[in-house]
């Protein structure tokens, strides 16, 4: 074994343990790592009691509900396993849809509703124009229920529905 | 047909070499930057979600991939170097850091603009864009390190080993979104699941992803030769590839 061979050995000998040392540790931490919980944790209660944590799933159909004062909104996260209710105060953000991700920060209050203090919207890696978006959600389900969203960016009213 | 390449790990042999290949890479990387721009913006089409902000993939993708790439490649080089205590090596893992830590902190700041529009956050502390900053951090610390080190084989040797170390976020960054759940959404393109673009929208990344990549070549290429010079002391402001040789012979 010539010493440039041994060097090469070295190296690769110490990135194997540094990986190996890395998968443990991320496996350690893998709770700590989730950016969000479901809804499913919710509810075996494997979230934080009594601080605030983000809650993430997919706003349910027809769940959104804007209260009289126009700023305050109650929907449904759901993981279609399990569901929470959210309320939040404040400005949604522009993609925020029924039947679409989304991400909320806030406290689990006692009878079981989440009241966040701040709503991301989730996007998924889905990347197409509106008429192939609006050609497969035809193809999909002709019978798709129709969703009544709030958010109604300009110019593209006459495609709502087609989720 | 046999080329010996082994003649090009001299810097005195690749200083003309890279001289002579900086400008092919640099015009075809301008040229496919302008097509890959006018299709990104002008051709492709409008998102049916995000409207016309999803046009910042076209630099946003490109970018952290290259920021991925070009770590992994400085890490082989540095890798190279430590096996085979080749001075060019550490001169190339030199020379990609800096554009590294550029295409890094790209990747983040069009993130950045293009997650106010889209999720209402300018910066989440999730998985995937904290193991992206950390990445910046990795290459300014690999950058720091050498310029903290006055003999520059101490230097070599100390930042090809952070580098080195600093590779298992490579993985951690590209796989972040599948391991944990993120705000970030999962890879558009991927070889095992093909591309979930339209097929204008992908074509314009990818024009875009090997302009990106010739740019590095040809900014790297240019960055190493004067890391050539700076090295073998011979003055500044001669560029004479000659200059390098005569120092290198009159050691």
């Amino acid at each position: 074994m010539k010493p440039r061979h041994k060097r090469f050995a070295f190296i690769g000998l110490g990135l194997l343990v540094l990986g190996v040392a890395t998968v443990l540790i991320l496996n350690a931490f893998q709770s700590n790592l989730v950016f969000f919980f479901t809804p499913t944790q919710v509810a075996s209660g494997e979230v934080p009691q009594g601080r605030s944590f983000r809650i993430g799933g997919m706003v349910e159909d027809g769940s959104l509900v804007r209260e009289n004062d126009g700023l305050t909104v109650r929907f449904i996260v759901t993981d279609t396993a399990k569901s929470v209710p959210v309320t939040y105060k404040g400005i949604l953000p522009d993609l925020f849809k029924e039947g679409k991700g989304a991400v909320a920060q806030g406290k689990l209050n006692a009878d079981g509703t989440f009241v966040a203090s701040e709503v991301l919207a989730k996007h998924d890696e889905n990347y197409m124009p509106p008429e192939a978006a609006e050609a497969l959600a035809k193809a999909k389900a002709s019978g798709a229920q129709q969703s009544k969203s709030l958010v109604v960016p300009q110019g593209r009213q006459g495609r709502e529905g087609s989720l | 047909m046999s080329v010996n390449w082994s003649k090009y790990s001299a810097p005195q042999t690749f200083y003309p070499l890279a001289g002579r290949l900086i400008p092919w890479f640099a015009c075809v990387a301008v040229v496919l930057m302008g097509i890959g721009l006018y299709m990104g913006f002008f051709i492709a089409p409008t998102d049916f979600q995000q409207g016309e902000a999803y046009r910042i993939i076209f630099v946003h993708v490109p970018a952290a991939w290259m920021s991925m790439f070009l770590y992994v490649v400085m890490a082989v080089w540095a890798g190279v170097g430590m096996g085979l205590n080749a001075r060019l090596s550490f001169m190339m893992a030199q020379a990609i850091a800096p554009t590294g830590a550029m295409f890094t902190f790209l990747a983040l700041l069009t993130g950045a603009m293009w997650g106010k529009p889209t999720w209402g956050a300018w910066w989440v502390w999730d998985a995937r864009l904290t193991s992206e900053l950390i990445l910046l951090f990795q290459y300014a610390g690999v950058m720091l390190l050498r310029t903290s080190i006055d003999d520059v084989r101490r230097a070599d040797r100390a930042s090809a080993v952070f580098a080195l170390v600093g590779v298992v976020n490579v993985p951690i960054i590209y796989f972040s979104v599948q391991w944990w759940n993120t705000l970030h959404q999962g890879a558009s393109v991927s070889m095992a699941t093909g591309s979930k673009m339209a097929s204008t929208m992908l074509m314009a990344m990818l024009l875009m992803t090997v302009a990106f990549w010739l740019y590095s070549i040809a900014v790297i290429l240019a960055r190493v030769r004067c890391v050539m010079v700076e090295r073998e002391s011979s003055p500044v402001w001669d560029e004479k590839p000659t200059a390098v040789q005569e120092t290198v012979e009159a050691r």
